[in-house]
């Protein structure tokens, strides 16, 4: 077992690798370079060789991914080049919003998945699982720029109960963007929660149809103690890396959403740098959103390897 | 005093179809249970059988529902309580041991958990006295050290084990009603035959009622007092074990008996021709009327009842059963088998050994091999153009293995298999020319996986017709026809698709699709293993008509003892992947000389209550075979100590032209065995 989690672990560690090997490829094979990208039409003379200067451009590519590579694994991404300021500084304040977002969006969504998929699931084919069943389909098939702008048109310019778009600087404290990711958070919980309540649903209603709730039934378990220690164990590991990638998801920024709220996470960060040609930040955040996806990948594994008893074996266990 | 433990009146179970039609799949079952007896539920598959035992629980499957009738248990109508009162019946006075036990024990709770919950819902121990019970539970079933066990996960433990445990299971809550639905169908020969002597054990200390479901006459001869035998959802003959087994006096049963094949009789078994009608499809008249062979006018329009023979204490739903009184002395299969055997090789498996470890990479870059204990080692047969040939073994013994090998699935790690004498077969399927693919064809166990659903029967048979022979157009539709012929289906099945053909049809077209490529050799991987008895009669017979006219040469499959003895010249005995025993089927059966051969051909369960099986050898599951020494040596009944642990044992040859490989003389063997 010990075996195993060294290997997914080392696994992940060479996917980052890769991921930081082609984004920084990827940027060096485009035409021209950071600098005349950025300085477009002044991109000559003095500028361009000051700019080249700072960047370091003038060093052979591979030493340069060797040292970007060092500072990187130091935690400093280098300086970029709209803001003129540390990568790091304009990364800080984006990964805050994001994470705020995302562990609203977490925090509400996940339990609701989970109690909506089970009800559904329990009460297959009645009444409330084709209510609930019918509410989920909807808004898993509406785009989230659609129920995005819903939202503000219904809330923010009608009702007028809500900030439509979130106009604050980037770096404000928690206590005063609290009532700006409302709408976001209602807009990402919607479709997330869908999502994951139609899959709980089907886990648990394979579960109900297994043979052995049915010996669990003919047995005499009374109905909800056969659903909390038979059913729900059961149908709820495969649940763990949906609920993982979820959360990806949400960390690495959901980009439709935070550009219709205008909500300053790393989602719009990612278009905006891009638009700017801030290939450094492009980078950046390249390996950040990479190590998001592994780590929490790699933190799912582990908990399905320590819940699943078919995965553990009599010593490991001692 | 009532003597009845169940009483059930007229029980009648449908469905809504999905045009709304009311269709029924039990009709009028009318039967009881006495107490202390073991009644056994037999019929094919989609007979009912497990709709019925559930029902005496009063558990109706999601999407059926009663349509009239009563259950009765103890004059109490278990199907109008609700869930309260059954769960207090459940589990206390009526046990379910299921079919799977892999499957009906919960994957997250410890084995000993879930026989502890089940006593703390039926009995009023406190924790000490469970503890100790359960205990005692696991030591009654058999299972070894019961403070381990009751530790370990259900996946920690073997087949034949995880049915022990759900037998500890119920009888949890010392119920006075045991259901078993096929408690040892999927199991090994030699397992099955030790569940059903526990089970016979404890119905005798424990005075049980059981009720066993069953597709297998041999366990419900081994283990019941009194048979069910149902068709499409009717009960057509209840009594005594004898009187069923022996002198059936119902057509179907008759014809069911005839179908097996059984240890005391050479050849192929007769088959029955048809199959089960469908639910819904079910005629006016009797629903057995197309398939029987004793059927008068009458029988097309009137629906026999169920008529109770008291000279007999048998009951028996056919208008002409006092025909086959007479008839049910007759004993004697002369199906021998008339295969055309040359002297020329066609293959030869010579030192073979196949292994599944997976090399790490730096291994395989190195090209070294690290497995020392391979799967399957030492494999030597050589096979003769126009044979059948048998492999036999237990699960986990390697028989597909070698057929994969064969078929160049998987590739040899030492040893080579020629082919026509002279061709070297490559382990890899991409090396293989055209030629070498057509000649060797595989059937699979399971049509439903092996045929591809969306296609038609057309389809399927026209991919090897055009690979092999470039056949189009008018040629190729009547090649089909041909096939289709020549398999005994009609030319008009061309247009269906595998859902809309019963199992033994569809495993009828997977037979065509491999003569399409007129091969030279058939490998045959338990073709008939999820077929019923009187379908498996009747592609066992088209299999064996299909070589006697084109002289193909087959490697058969099986795990089923008597199906190999029926169709086999020659038979191979494996354990863990290494050859036991080798020789003519005849020979081989009727005096077994290795120690593995005797236990294995002993546990074979014979339809009649008179022939027990020989319990020889302990049933423990071994994980892998042993690094040196004789293979068999954990469960040999006749080990010679540190020889058989260190050395491997050398090949001899018994008189009648067998093999064996053993430490102990050959003939020395058969003294010790008679
Ligand atoms: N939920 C269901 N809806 C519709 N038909 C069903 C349902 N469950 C079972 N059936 C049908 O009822 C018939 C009897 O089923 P049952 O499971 O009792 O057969 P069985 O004799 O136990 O067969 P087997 O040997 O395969 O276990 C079959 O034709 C089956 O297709
Ligand atoms: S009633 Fe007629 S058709 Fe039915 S089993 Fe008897 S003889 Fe055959
Ligand atoms: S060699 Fe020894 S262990 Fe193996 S079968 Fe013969 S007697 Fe048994
Ligand atoms: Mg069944």
């Amino acid at each position: 077992m010990f075996f195993l989690i060294f290997k997914r672990f080392v696994l992940g560690l060479i996917t980052l690798f890769i991921v930081s090997l082609i984004t920084f490829i990827g940027v060096e094979i485009l035409p021209g370079d950071a600098c005349t990208s950025y300085l477009e039409r002044e991109a000559f003379g003095e500028a361009l060789a000051a700019c080249i200067k700072r960047l370091g451009l003038d060093v052979p590519a591979h030493e340069r991914y060797i040292s970007w590579a060092y500072n990187v694994i130091q935690g400093d991404f280098g300086y970029s080049l709209s803001g003129q300021m540390q990568i790091n500084e304009v990364l800080g304040p984006r990964i805050k919003n994001s994470l705020v977002l995302a562990s609203a969006a977490i925090i509400i969504g996940i339990p609701l998945a989970l109690i909506l998929g089970i009800i559904t699931a329990l009460w297959r084919d009645k009444m409330p699982d084709i209510i609930i069943s019918t509410v989920a389909i909807f808004s898993m098939t509406i785009p989230e720029f659609i129920s995005a702008t819903l939202l503000i048109l219904i809330v923010a310019i009608w009702l007028e109960w809500l900030p439509g778009i979130v106009i604050v600087p980037t770096d404000v404290t928690f206590f005063e963007l609290l009532p700006n990711i409302i709408l976001p958070v209602i807009a990402i919980a919607m479709i997330m929660t869908a999502h994951m309540a139609r899959m709980v649903r089907s886990s648990v209603i394979q579960v109900m149809a297994s043979d052995y709730i049915q010996m669990a039934i003919l047995k005499g378990v009374p109905y909800w103690k056969m659903v909390f220690k038979h059913v729900l164990p059961n149908a709820l590991l495969p649940a763990i890396n949906v609920v993982a990638l979820t959360i990806a998801w949400l960390l690495g920024g959901v980009v439709v959403t935070e550009v219709v709220f205008n909500y300053p996470g790393l989602g719009r960060l990612v278009i905006e740098s891009i638009s700017n040609r801030d290939l450094p930040v492009v980078q950046a955040l390249g390996i950040i959103l990479a190590s998001i996806y592994v780590s929490i990948n790699f933190i799912a594994d582990l908990l399905t390897l320590m819940l699943n008893p078919r995965l553990k074996t009599l010593q490991t266990r001692k | 005093m009532n003597t009845n433990i169940q009483e059930i009146k007229d029980l009648c179970i449908g469905f809504k179809s999905q045009k709304g039609e009311q269709i029924s799949i039990l009709r009028n079952i009318t039967t009881n249970i006495r107490k202390g007896e073991t009644v056994g539920i037999v019929g094919e598959s989609g007979s009912g059988k497990s709709t019925l035992a559930l029902a005496m629980m009063g558990y109706i499957k999601h999407g059926l529902f009663t349509t009239g009738g009563e259950c009765l248990f103890k004059s109490k109508d278990l199907l109008s309580l609700n869930n309260k009162e059954l769960e207090d019946i459940r589990g206390r006075k009526i046990a379910m041991i299921p079919q799977n036990a892999g499957q009906a024990l919960t994957p997250n709770l410890k084995i000993g958990y879930q026989i502890e919950e089940a006593l703390k819902l039926h009995t009023d121990f406190n924790k000490v006295e469970r503890e100790k019970k359960i205990s005692e539970l696991l030591n009654q079933v058999r299972l070894p050290s019961p403070s381990i066990m009751a530790l370990r996960y259900p996946h920690e433990l073997s087949g034949g084990q995880q049915q022990r445990v759900a037998v500890a299971m119920a009888l949890a809550g010392n119920p006075e009603l045991l259901l078993l639905d096929e408690p040892t169908t999927g199991l090994d020969v030699t397992t099955q035959a030790h569940v059903l002597e526990l089970l016979k054990d404890i119905a005798k200390e424990t005075g049980t009622s059981m009720v066993y479901v069953s597709h297998d006459l041999g366990a419900i001869a081994q283990v019941c007092d009194r048979v069910i035998v149902m068709y499409a959802g009717e009960i057509v003959l209840e009594g005594p074990v004898r009187k069923i087994l022996k002198e059936p006096i119902h057509p179907y049963t008759y014809g069911l008996l005839k179908s097996i094949p059984k240890l005391s009789l050479s050849g192929l078994p007769d088959s029955m021709p048809g199959s089960q009608p469908q639910p819904g499809n079910i005629g006016s008249g009797c629903s057995f009327y197309d398939r029987c062979n004793f059927s008068s006018d009458e029988c097309k329009v009137k629906v026999p009842e169920l008529e109770y023979l008291s000279d007999i204490d048998t009951s028996v739903r056919c208008f002409n059963h006092s025909e086959l009184i007479s008839k049910t002395s007759e004993q004697k299969i002369t199906n021998d088998l008339k295969n055309k055997i040359t002297i020329d090789e066609i293959l030869d498996l010579k030192d073979v050994s196949i292994s599944y470890a997976k090399q790490g990479i730096i291994d395989q870059f190195l090209n070294k091999v690290t497995d020392t204990n391979p799967t399957v080692k030492d494999i030597n047969i050589n096979i003769n153009k126009g044979e059948t040939i048998a492999l036999v073994g237990e699960s986990g013994s390697g028989k597909s293995t070698i057929l994969k090998s064969i078929a160049g699935l998987l590739k040899t790690k030492d040893g080579y298999i020629k082919f026509d004498k002279e061709k070297l077969l490559s382990g890899d399927l991409k090396k293989r020319n055209s030629e070498d693919l057509r000649s060797i064809q595989l059937i699979f166990q399971n049509p439903d996986e092996s045929l591809n659903p969306n296609h038609t029967v057309e389809q399927i048979l026209s991919q090897p017709l055009k690979l092999y022979f470039g056949l189009t157009g008018s040629k190729l539709k009547t090649s089909i026809a041909e096939l289709l012929e020549k398999v005994r289906l009609g030319a008009f099945y061309m247009s269906r698709y595998p859902r809309q053909l019963s199992g033994g049809e569809k495993q009828r077209i997977a037979v065509a699709r491999a003569f399409a490529a007129r091969p030279d050799i058939i490998l045959c991987d338990e073709v008939t293993s999820a077929l019923d008895v009187s379908v498996q009669a009747a592609v066992l017979d088209l299999l064996q008509k299909l070589k006697e006219e084109l002289g193909t040469t087959y490697v058969f499959v099986s795990h089923d003892l008597a199906v190999v003895k029926a169709i086999s010249d020659r038979v191979a005995v494996l354990y863990q992947g290494r050859l036991c025993e080798i020789g003519p089927s005849k020979d081989v059966y009727q005096f077994p000389s290795h120690p593995y051969t005797e236990v294995l051909i002993g546990a074979v369960l014979e339809p009649d209550p008179d022939i027990r099986p020989k319990l020889v050898a302990e049933d423990i599951v071994e994980e892998k075979p042993p690094e040196i020494g004789c293979s068999f040596q954990g469960r040999c009944p006749r080990i010679i100590g540190d020889k058989c642990r260190n050395e491997t044992p050398p090949w001899q040859i018994g008189d009648n032209g067998n093999a064996i490989r053993c430490h102990i003389n050959i003939e020395e063997l058969k003294i010790q065995q008679s």
